[in-house]
C-alpha cells in the first residue's frame, strides 16, 4: 500500500481527496458522512454574510445517454447562520481529528469585514482558509467572488488582510473566467497566500428549453449565467493548474479542482502539478462512496509502478507541457487499423474523408467485404480516426521513422535564419 | 370497414419502453454506409432514422423509414430482422445488435398515433396506372407512383386493402390497424381504390389496358392447396389462411375441440398453431388444455418458419412432431375424428432432400381440428386468362419487373420463385417500389 498522505502548504490529510466547497460540504451531517466514507479533507461550503438562494438552481448537460457530463449552478454561498456552521465544524473536527477541514470564506472587499470573519471562524479548530475569489454568479454582482478574482490587485490586497489575521495556512481559490490564470495566481502569491486552488466554475448558460424558450435552469422564466463544472471542464482545469505549476512567479502549491471523478483524473492533476484534488460534481452525481474507488485505484496504480507515496508523482509530467514552438517537427505517427478488431462501421473512413486528409481507403476484398486501409504516405497522424473508432485499440497510432533528427520550429527558424 | 378485432392476448413482441428506446438509439454508432442499411431489401437509412429518434425527431424518423419502405410499419413487426438489418449490425459480433426493428416500430407507431402526414402526391403527369392487388407490393407501387404524380387505381379482390398483412398474419403479430394504416397512407395520396373486383374474372386484362397506360400485377398467390389425401372435405378441416382471416376479423372459427393438428412448418403454420392455441385456451378457460401440435413431414432443420417464430411457438406451448406425413383424415358424422400418419425419412435425391414415407410405420392420432398450412397455390389460371407468361404460376419478369406484356409489370408474391425461403413483406415492398420506378421510366419515355 502506497502512502497516500498529502500535504498542501502545511495542511495535512490522510489522502489527497478533498471535497470542494459546495453543496456536499453544506452541513456537519454531510461532512461526517463524507469522513466516514473516507474523504481526506473538506473545504466547507463558503461562509460569509448569509444570503437567500433562488429555486431552481442547477442544470445538467447530457451527452446522448450520459447524464451530467457537466453541470452548472446559480447557487450562492452558505444560506445557514455562521454560528451553526462553526459549531458543526468543531464537532466534525473533534470526531475526525486526522482529517483536514478548511473554511471557505467570502466577504465584501473591506479589511475590517475580512478580519472580523477570519477572527470568528478561527475560534474553532480549522486547518486552513480558502478564499473564494471564484464564484462567477450572483456574489460577483455584489463585488465579491469572481469580481475579486478578476482583479489581481484586489486579490493581493485581500489575501494580505487575511494572511495577516490568520493562524492557519491560506489558500486562494481562483476563477477560470480570466484570460491568463497566472496573473491572479501570482497576485495571490504576492499577497502571501500559502497555496492556490483552481478552478472554480466557468461562466455559462446551460441552454434554452426549445419548447418554452425558458433558459435552463430558470427562475420564473428568467436566469442569469451560472457556473459550469464537472467532467467536461477537466481539460480547462488541467491547463490552468499546469500553467501555474510551471510559473516560477506563482511558486506555491496547487490544489486541483475541476471534473475529478476517477483515480486516473487524480493522477493527471497530480502529474501536471497539483498537490491534491478537490471534488464537487462527481459527488453530487454519485455520492460520497466514490472515494473508496479513488483510493483503491490510486493505490494500485502507485503499487504497480513501485511508487511509494503520492507526493512522488506531484508535478511528474508538469514539464512535458511546453510551448508549440518546442515540439519536434520530425516526429511522425500514422494510423494502423487492426483488421481483426475492425467492426466495419466506417466511422474512421468518413471522418478522414470529410474532415481530415482523405487517407483511409475502402478496399474491396475477394469475399466482397471491404477493409479500411490507411494510406500511410498521406496520413498526417492527426488521431481523428482513432478518436472516432468505437473499438478500443483497433486503430493504433504508430511511430514511423522519418530518418531526420528531432527539430523544433524554434530550431528550424533559427537554422533558416542562419542560412537566410 | 372496421371489424371487431380480437387481440387474442399479449402481443408476440412488446414495444420498447421510452427508456429502452433512448438507451438503444444512443447506443447506435451511426455507421457510415451502414451494413444494416445495405442488408435491408428496401435500404432504409437505419443510421439516419435512429439518429433522428435520439434527437427526438420522431416524425422525421418515420419519414425516413416509410420513404424507403411503404410497409415500414408492418415490417417493423414481421421482418426476420436477425437475418436482415440486425444480422448485419456491426455489434452483431458482440451479440448485441441494435434493436433496429423495435426502434423502427417506435418511430412509425408515433407517426401512426400522431396522424403525421408523411408524403405528398407529385404534380399530375396525366398518366394512369392500374394496380392489380392491394397487398404490400401493390400498395408500395401505388404509393410511389402517386408520389411521382401518376394517377393510380388499385383493384382489390377483397373488401379491404393490405393483402396478407390485413388478412393473413395473426393479430398479436401484426394488428389489422397497422396494415390498414399503411393502406390509408396510400389512399391519402389520392390512389383510387376499387375493392371486391377480381381482375381476370370481373375485369379482363385487355379492358384494363385499354383504360390505363400501364399496370402492376401484384395479386400474390392463392389459398392453401389441398394436401391430396382422403377426408379433406370433412368439417373441421381448415385452410390456414381462411382460419387466420376469420380469427383476425373476429368472425369466429367455432369449437376447435381439444386436439388441434396443423400440417406444415412455415410462418403461416406457426400463426395457425399459436392462434388456435390461444383460442382454445380462451374457450376452454378452466377446462382441460387443448393440445396443439405441428406435424411436419421433414425435420426441424428443414422448417421454413423463422427461428424466432419457432421459439415463440415453443413458448406458447405448441408440440412438434417431425418426420410424419398425413395419409388420410378419418371422419365420423361428417366431422374430423382422427388422422392417420406415416413416418417419413429424408432421402437425398437430385432435386434435394425429399421426405419419403416408411411403410409399416402408420399411426393414428385422435384429432378434432386440422389446419392445412402447406404453402399457397399459384394463380396459374388467372395468369393464363390474363395472357401473362408464367412458370408454374410464377409470373415471368425481366430485370425491370416487366412481364411479357409490355406495360404490365409484376411485383410481390406472384413473382416469388419457390424455394425453401419464406416470401417476405419487405421484398414485396421493394419490388413494388422498383415496379413503380420502371413504370415511371416507361411512361416518361412516351408509351
Ligand atoms: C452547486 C454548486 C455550488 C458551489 N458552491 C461553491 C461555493 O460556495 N464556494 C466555492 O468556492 N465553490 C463552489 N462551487 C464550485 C466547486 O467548489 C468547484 O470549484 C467546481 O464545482 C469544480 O469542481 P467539479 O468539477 O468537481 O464540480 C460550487 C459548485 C456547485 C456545483
Amino acid at each position: 500500500m502506497a502512502d497516500l498522505r498529502s500535504n498542501l502548504a502545511g495542511i495535512a490529510s490522510p489522502n489527497p481527496f478533498w471535497l470542494a466547497s459546495a453543496p456536499p460540504t453544506n452541513s456537519g451531517y454531510q461532512v461526517m458522512r463524507a469522513f466516514e466514507a473516507g474523504w481526506g479533507g473538506v473545504v466547507w461550503k463558503t461562509l460569509g454574510t448569509p444570503i437567500v438562494n433562488v429555486t431552481s438552481r442547477f442544470a445538467g448537460m447530457n451527452y446522448k445517454q450520459n447524464k451530467m457530463v457537466a453541470m452548472n449552478n446559480i447557487e450562492l454561498i452558505t444560506d445557514r447562520p455562521l454560528d451553526e456552521n462553526l459549531s458543526e465544524i468543531a464537532k466534525c473536527k473533534r470526531a475526525f481529528p486526522d482529517r483536514a477541514i478548511v473554511a471557505s470564506l467570502m466577504e465584501v472587499c473591506e479589511r475590517d469585514a475580512w478580519r472580523e470573519l477570519v477572527k470568528r471562524v478561527q475560534e474553532v479548530d480549522i486547518d486552513g482558509f480558502e478564499l473564494n475569489f471564484g464564484c462567477p454568479h450572483g456574489m460577483s454582482e455584489r463585488g465579491m467572488g469572481a469580481a475579486v478574482g478578476q482583479h489581481p490587485d484586489l486579490i493581493a490586497r485581500v489575501t494580505e488582510w487575511v494572511v495577516e489575521a490568520s493562524r492557519v495556512p491560506v489558500v486562494v481559490k481562483l476563477t477560470p473566467n480570466v484570460t491568463d490564470i497566472r496573473f491572479p495566481a501570482r497576485a495571490a502569491a504576492r499577497g502571501g497566500a500559502h497555496a492556490v486552488s483552481m478552478i472554480n466554475t466557468i461562466n455559462s448558460i446551460m441552454g434554452v428549453d426549445v419548447e418554452t424558450w425558458n433558459p435552463i435552469p430558470h427562475v420564473d422564466g428568467k436566469s442569469s449565467h451560472g457556473g459550469y463544472c464537472g467532467p467536461a471542464v477537466k481539460p480547462i482545469a488541467l491547463n490552468m493548474v499546469n500553467d501555474c505549476a510551471r510559473d516560477p512567479e506563482v511558486g506555491i502549491p496547487i490544489s486541483g479542482i475541476g471534473g475529478v471523478e476517477t483515480w486516473q483524473d487524480v493522477v493527471e492533476f497530480l502529474l501536471l502539478g497539483a498537490s491534491n484534488v478537490q471534488v464537487c460534481t462527481a459527488v453530487m452525481h454519485h455520492g460520497f462512496r466514490i472515494v473508496e474507488e479513488l483510493a483503491d485505484g490510486l493505490n494500485r496504480y502507485l503499487d504497480a509502478r513501485g511508487i511509494e507515496s503520492v507526493a512522488e508523482i506531484v508535478g511528474g509530467a508538469a514539464n512535458r507541457i511546453t510551448t508549440w514552438n518546442n515540439l519536434n517537427l520530425n516526429y511522425k505517427i500514422v494510423a494502423r487499423i487492426d483488421q481483426s478488431a475492425c467492426i466495419h462501421c466506417n466511422k474512421c473512413y468518413i471522418a478522414c474523408e470529410d474532415a481530415a486528409h482523405q487517407c483511409i481507403d475502402r478496399v474491396r476484398q475477394p469475399g466482397g467485404s471491404t477493409n479500411l486501409v490507411v494510406d500511410e504516405g498521406h496520413c498526417v497522424g492527426c488521431n481523428l480516426c482513432s478518436m472516432v473508432c468505437p473499438v478500443d485499440e483497433c486503430i493504433e497510432m504508430v511511430r514511423v521513422d522519418t530518418g531526420r533528427p528531432a527539430q523544433s520550429w524554434k530550431e528550424r527558424a533559427a537554422a533558416m535564419g542562419e542560412v537566410g | 370497414m372496421a371489424a371487431p378485432v380480437p387481440s387474442l392476448g399479449e402481443p408476440f413482441h412488446r414495444p420498447l419502453t421510452h427508456l429502452e428506446v433512448k438507451l438503444e438509439a444512443n447506443r447506435c454508432l451511426y455507421c457510415y454506409d451502414a451494413p444494416c442499411m445495405n442488408a435491408c431489401p428496401t435500404h432504409i437509412d437505419v443510421a439516419s432514422f435512429i439518429a433522428k429518434i435520439a434527437a427526438g425527431n420522431l416524425a422525421g424518423s418515420a419519414r425516413v423509414i416509410m420513404d424507403a419502405n411503404p410497409m415500414g410499419a408492418s415490417c417493423a413487426r414481421v421482418c426476420p430482422t436477425d437475418q436482415l438489418c440486425e444480422g448485419a449490425c456491426v455489434y452483431k459480433k458482440e451479440d448485441t445488435p441494435i434493436r433496429i426493428g423495435d426502434l423502427q416500430r417506435y418511430a412509425v407507431d408515433a407517426a401512426m398515433r400522431d396522424g403525421t402526414r408523411l408524403f405528398e402526391a407529385g404534380a399530375p403527369t396525366g398518366h394512369t396506372v392500374a394496380i392489380v392487388g392491394g397487398g404490400p407490393a401493390g400498395l408500395s407501387a401505388a404509393r410511389d407512383l402517386r408520389r411521382m404524380g401518376h394517377a393510380v387505381t388499385i383493384f382489390e379482390a377483397r373488401e379491404m386493402l393490405g393483402g396478407l398483412n390485413t388478412y393473413g398474419i395473426v393479430p398479436f403479430r401484426l394488428p389489422i390497424e397497422t396494415a390498414l394504416w399503411e393502406a390509408e397512407q396510400v389512399v391519402e395520396l389520392g390512389a383510387q381504390v376499387r375493392t371486391n373486383v377480381r381482375v381476370g374474372r370481373d375485369l379482363a386484362m385487355d379492358a384494363l389496358l385499354a383504360e390505363y397506360d400501364a399496370a402492376v400485377l401484384a395479386c400474390g398467390m392463392g389459398g392453401v392447396p389441398q394436401i391430396g389425401i382422403p377426408g379433406e372435405e370433412l368439417a373441421g378441416v381448415w385452410d390456414a389462411l381462411e382460419f387466420i382471416e376469420r380469427v383476425k376479423l373476429g368472425r369466429g372459427v367455432g369449437a376447435l375441440g381439444s386436439r388441434i393438428a396443423v400440417i406444415g412448418a412455415g410462418n403461416t403454420a406457426i400463426d395457425a398453431l399459436t392462434c388456435s392455441r390461444r383460442i382454445a385456451r380462451q374457450a376452454g378457460a378452466g377446462g382441460g388444455e387443448a393440445r396443439v401440435t405441428m406435424y411436419y413431414r421433414r425435420g426441424e432443420r428443414q422448417m421454413s418458419a423463422y427461428g424466432f417464430e419457432y421459439e415463440f411457438a415453443k413458448q406458447e406451448g405448441i408440440e412438434f412432431r417431425f418426420f410424419c406425413a398425413p395419409k388420410r383424415i378419418v371422419g365420423e358424422g361428417g366431422r374430423v375424428k382422427a388422422i392417420e400418419f406415416v413416418r417419413t425419412r429424408l432421402e437425398t435425391s437430385e432435386g434435394g432432400e425429399a421426405a419419403v414415407p416408411v411403410s409399416g410405420t402408420e399411426f393414428v392420432e385422435p384429432i378434432d381440428t386440422v389446419v392445412r398450412a402447406i404453402g399457397q397455390s399459384r394463380l396459374v389460371e388467372t395468369f393464363d386468362r390474363l395472357g401473362i407468361a408464367h412458370d408454374g404460376g410464377v409470373v415471368r419478369v425481366d430485370e425491370n419487373l416487366q412481364t411479357t406484356r409490355p406495360g404490365v409489370y409484376a411485383a410481390g408474391d406472384c413473382i416469388f420463385a419457390k424455394g425453401t425461403r419464406e416470401a417476405m413483406v419487405v421484398e414485396a415492398a421493394e419490388q413494388g417500389k422498383r415496379a413503380a420506378r420502371s413504370i415511371d421510366t416507361y411512361l416518361r419515355r412516351g408509351a
